[in-house]
C-alpha cells in the first residue's frame, strides 16, 4: 500500500487529470520514492490506485528510463555520453568515472550499495559537458578532479547518514 | 541586441513572478483578454511565427485549425526537449518561466482551452517543481484558475512530467503518454486540432514558440516582422554545442549566417582548429560540410532547406577537422535504435541494422559490401515509417556517406592499401561505454 503520508501529494496529482489513467506517471514516480524502485508492489499498488491492470502499468514502467526496474545504488550516476558531450570527452570522463567508485562494468552498482553508473543519452546540458544526473539533480562541467571531490562527499554523506543529495528522490 | 525569448540575460531575476510583472510581464494576456479569441489567432497568424519544435509550421494557423465546439479543449506544451544538441527550451524554462506561461494562457485564450498541460522531461524535475511554484504566484494574481482577470473564461495551467524518452516529443506520443498510455506516435488522422488529448481538440506548441507570443501581443506583428526574414520571421535561440569555442545558448535574428553565428557570437571553433562539419538540427537533420557557401547561408527555415539540410530546433553542433565522422555517425546510430519506439516495422528494425552495420565498419570487421547495405538500408526507411523518426534516423547515415564516403571506406580498406585518407584520430575508439556490453 502506498504510504498515507503520500495522500495529499496523491489528491493533488488525481485532481490534475480528468481521468485516473493519466497519472500512471506520477504515481510510479510516487512509488519508487517509497520502495526505491519500481518493485512487483510498487507497480501493484500504482495498478490500484490508478485503477489499471498491473501489466500495463509494467509496459509503462519499462518504456521509460527514469523509472529503476532494479534496485540501484543510493547515487544513481546516470552520464551522458551522447553525441555533443562525446565530442567533449564525455567517454573518457565515464570511463574515469568507473574507476573512481570501482566498477568494472557500466550499468553496475558498486559492493557497498553506494553507486551505480549507467549512461544515458541526451540531458539537455551539452554546452556544459561532461555533465551526469545523480537521482536527478544535475551536476554540469565536471572533470574528473571534480568528479573526486564530490564522489568524496558523498560517501562521507553515507558514512554520515545525511544523505541529502538522496533525499527529495522521485 | 534585446533579448524577446532569453530576457533574464538582461534581468537576471526575470523568473520570478514579481519581477516579471514589473519589467511588462502578463500585458500581452492582459491584450489578449481585450481581444475576441479570432482576433488573438489572426495577430499571431499575421506575425508569421513558426513553430520552433522543429517543423516551423506556422503558429497562428495551427491554432485556427481548432473547431469552435462547446467542452474541454487543452493546450499542449512541448517541453520534453531531448534531442542531442538541444538546451534552449531548458534556459526559457529555469530563467524565463513566466514568459512561456504567459504565451500558453494567450493560445489557451485563443482556442478557448479549459486546461494547459506543459509536458515536462523528466530529467527537468528541479525546473518542473519550480515551475509549479510560479504557476502558484500567477494563480494568487489572478492570472491562473477560475475567471482570469474577472473575465468569462477559466483555464488551468498544469505541469506533467515525463520520465525519460525520447519519442515522447513528437507531439502525438506526448499526448498518449500524458494519458497515461505508453509514448508511441498515433496514427494520423485525427488530428490534434480536432481529436488530440482525451479525444479533444488540442494544440501542442513548443516552449520556445509559445514564449515569442507575449511580445506578439504587446508589440504587434509588424513589430515582430521587422526582426528576421520575411519567411522566417523573428528570433531564434541558437544551440552551440560541440567543438565550439563558447557553447551555450545565442538569441540572434533568423537569418544570421552560419558564419556569424559560429564566429562572430560563438568565438570560433575550439583550441584554434578548423571546423569540418556542423549537425544543424542534432542528430535528425543531414549533415553539412563547412564549405563557404554553407557557412554564407542565413540561418531560416528556407535557406537552410535549400542547402539539403533542415534548421529544426536549431541545435547547432559543430565538428572540427579531427573528428572522425564514421565515429560520430555510429554515436547517432545508437542514439535512435535506443530512441525507437518499437511501434512500426520499418524503424524498429532498421535503426538496429543501421546501428549493427555501423558498428561492423567501426570494429573493422566490415567490407565494402557492408557500406553497400548500410546505405540501402537507411535509403529503404525513409518514407515508410509511422512517425518522423524513422527518417531522422537514416538522416546522419545518408548525409555523412554523401559527404565523408572516403572515411567509411578507409575503415573497409585491408590494412597494407594505402587508405585515400585515414580515419582521423578519435576519441577511444567505439566508445566502450555506450555500445560495448549492452544492458540497455
Ligand atoms: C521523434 C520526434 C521528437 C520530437 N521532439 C520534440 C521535442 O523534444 N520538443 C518539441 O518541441 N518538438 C519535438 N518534436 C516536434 C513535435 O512533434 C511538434 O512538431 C512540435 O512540438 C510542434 O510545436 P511547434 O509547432 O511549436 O514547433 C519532435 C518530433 C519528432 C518526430
Ligand atoms: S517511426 Fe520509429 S519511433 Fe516512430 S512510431 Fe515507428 S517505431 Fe516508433
Ligand atoms: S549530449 Fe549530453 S547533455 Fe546533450
Amino acid at each position: 500500500m502506498l504510504d498515507p503520508k503520500y495522500n495529499e501529494r496523491i489528491g493533488q496529482i488525481f485532481a490534475r487529470y480528468p481521468d485516473k489513467r493519466s497519472a500512471v506517471m506520477p504515481m510510479l514516480y510516487v512509488a519508487q520514492e517509497q520502495y526505491g524502485w519500481v518493485s512487483p508492489e510498487a507497480i501493484a499498488d500504482v495498478a490500484d490506485v490508478c485503477e489499471m491492470d498491473p501489466t500495463q502499468v509494467t509496459s509503462i514502467a519499462g518504456f521509460y528510463t527514469m523509472f529503476r526496474e532494479t534496485p540501484k545504488g543510493k547515487f544513481w550516476l546516470q552520464v551522458c555520453t551522447d553525441l555533443p558531450c562525446a565530442l567533449k570527452g564525455a567517454d573518457q570522463f565515464y570511463e574515469g568515472l568507473l574507476k573512481l567508485v570501482g566498477l568494472d562494468h557500466h550499468h553496475d552498482t558498486t559492493e557497498d550499495g553506494l553507486f551505480t553508473v549507467e549512461h544515458v543519452t541526451c540531458l539537455a546540458a551539452c554546452d556544459k559537458a561532461p555533465m551526469l544526473q545523480c537521482n536527478f539533480h544535475f551536476h554540469e562541467s565536471l572533470d574528473l578532479e571534480k568528479m573526486k571531490a564530490l564522489i568524496d562527499s558523498w560517501r562521507a554523506e553515507a558514512s554520515s547518514g545525511t544523505l541529502t543529495e538522496a533525499q527529495g528522490l522521485p | 541586441m534585446q533579448h524577446i525569448l532569453l530576457r533574464n540575460r538582461e534581468t537576471p531575476d526575470i523568473g520570478k513572478f514579481d519581477v516579471y510583472v514589473q519589467n511588462g510581464g502578463y500585458e500581452g494576456l492582459r491584450k489578449a483578454l481585450d481581444m475576441t479569441p479570432d482576433a488573438v489567432t489572426g495577430q499571431v497568424k499575421d506575425s508569421n511565427l513558426r513553430g520552433r519544435g522543429g517543423a516551423g509550421f506556422p503558429t497562428g494557423m495551427k491554432w485556427s485549425f481548432v473547431p469552435k465546439v462547446e467542452g474541454p479543449k487543452y493546450v499542449a506544451v512541448n517541453a520534453d526537449e531531448s534531442e542531442p544538441g538541444t538546451f534552449k527550451d531548458r534556459e526559457i524554462l529555469e530563467k524565463n518561466p513566466h514568459a512561456l506561461i504567459e504565451g500558453a494562457l494567450i493560445c489557451a485564450y485563443a482556442i478557448q482551452a479549459t486546461a494547459v498541460y506543459i509536458y515536462c522531461r523528466g530529467e527537468f524535475w528541479d525546473l518542473a517543481h519550480n515551475i509549479e511554484a510560479e504557476i502558484e504566484k500567477a494563480r494568487t494574481a489572478g492570472w491562473v484558475g477560475n475567471r482570469i482577470a474577472g473575465k468569462d473564461w477559466s483555464c488551468e495551467v498544469y505541469v506533467h512530467l515525463g520520465a525519460g524518452a525520447y519519442i515522447c516529443g513528437e507531439e502525438s506520443a506526448l499526448l498518449n503518454s500524458l494519458e497515461g498510455k505508453l509514448g508511441q506516435p498515433r496514427v494520423r488522422p485525427p488530428f490534434p486540432a480536432v481529436a488530440g488529448l482525451y479525444a479533444r481538440p488540442t494544440v501542442i506548441n513548443n516552449v520556445e514558440t509559445l514564449a515569442n507570443v507575449p511580445f506578439i501581443m504587446v508589440n504587434g506583428a509588424a513589430e515582430f516582422k521587422k526582426i528576421g526574414t520575411e519567411k522566417s520571421p523573428g528570433t531564434k535561440v541558437f544551440c552551440m554545442s560541440g567543438h565550439v569555442a563558447n557553447p551555450g545558448n545565442y538569441e540572434l535574428p533568423l537569418g544570421t549566417t552560419f558564419r556569424d553565428l559560429i564566429y562572430t557570437h560563438a568565438g570560433g571553433i575550439a583550441n584554434g582548429k578548423k571546423l569540418k562539419a556542423i549537425l544543424p538540427s542534432g542528430a535528425s537533420g543531414p549533415l553539412l560540410a563547412a564549405t563557404d557557401k554553407v557557412l554564407d547561408t542565413p540561418l531560416t527555415y528556407e535557406d537552410v532547406a535549400a542547402l539539403g539540410s533542415v534548421l529544426g530546433s536549431a541545435s547547432v553542433i559543430m565538428l572540427d577537422e579531427d573528428t572522425d565522422m564514421v565515429w560520430a555517425t555510429q554515436r547517432m546510430a545508437y542514439f535512435f535504435r535506443h530512441e525507437s519506439c518499437g511501434k512500426c516495422t520499418p524503424c524498429r528494425e532498421g535503426t538496429y541494422w543501421l546501428e549493427k552495420k555501423m558498428n561492423s565498419i567501426i570494429d573493422k570487421k566490415a567490407t565494402a559490401t557492408d557500406i553497400k547495405i548500410l546505405e540501402d538500408v537507411a535509403v529503404q526507411m525513409q518514407g515508410k515509417s509511422l512517425c518522423a523518426l524513422g527518417d531522422f534516423a537514416t538522416s546522419p547515415i545518408v548525409s555523412s556517406l554523401k559527404l565523408f564516403r572516403n572515411e567509411y571506406e578507409a575503415y573497409v580498406e585491408p590494412p597494407a592499401k594505402p587508405a585515400a585518407k585515414a580515419p582521423a584520430a578519435k576519441p577511444a575508439a567505439r566508445a566502450a561505454a555506450p555500445v560495448a556490453a549492452g544492458g540497455d
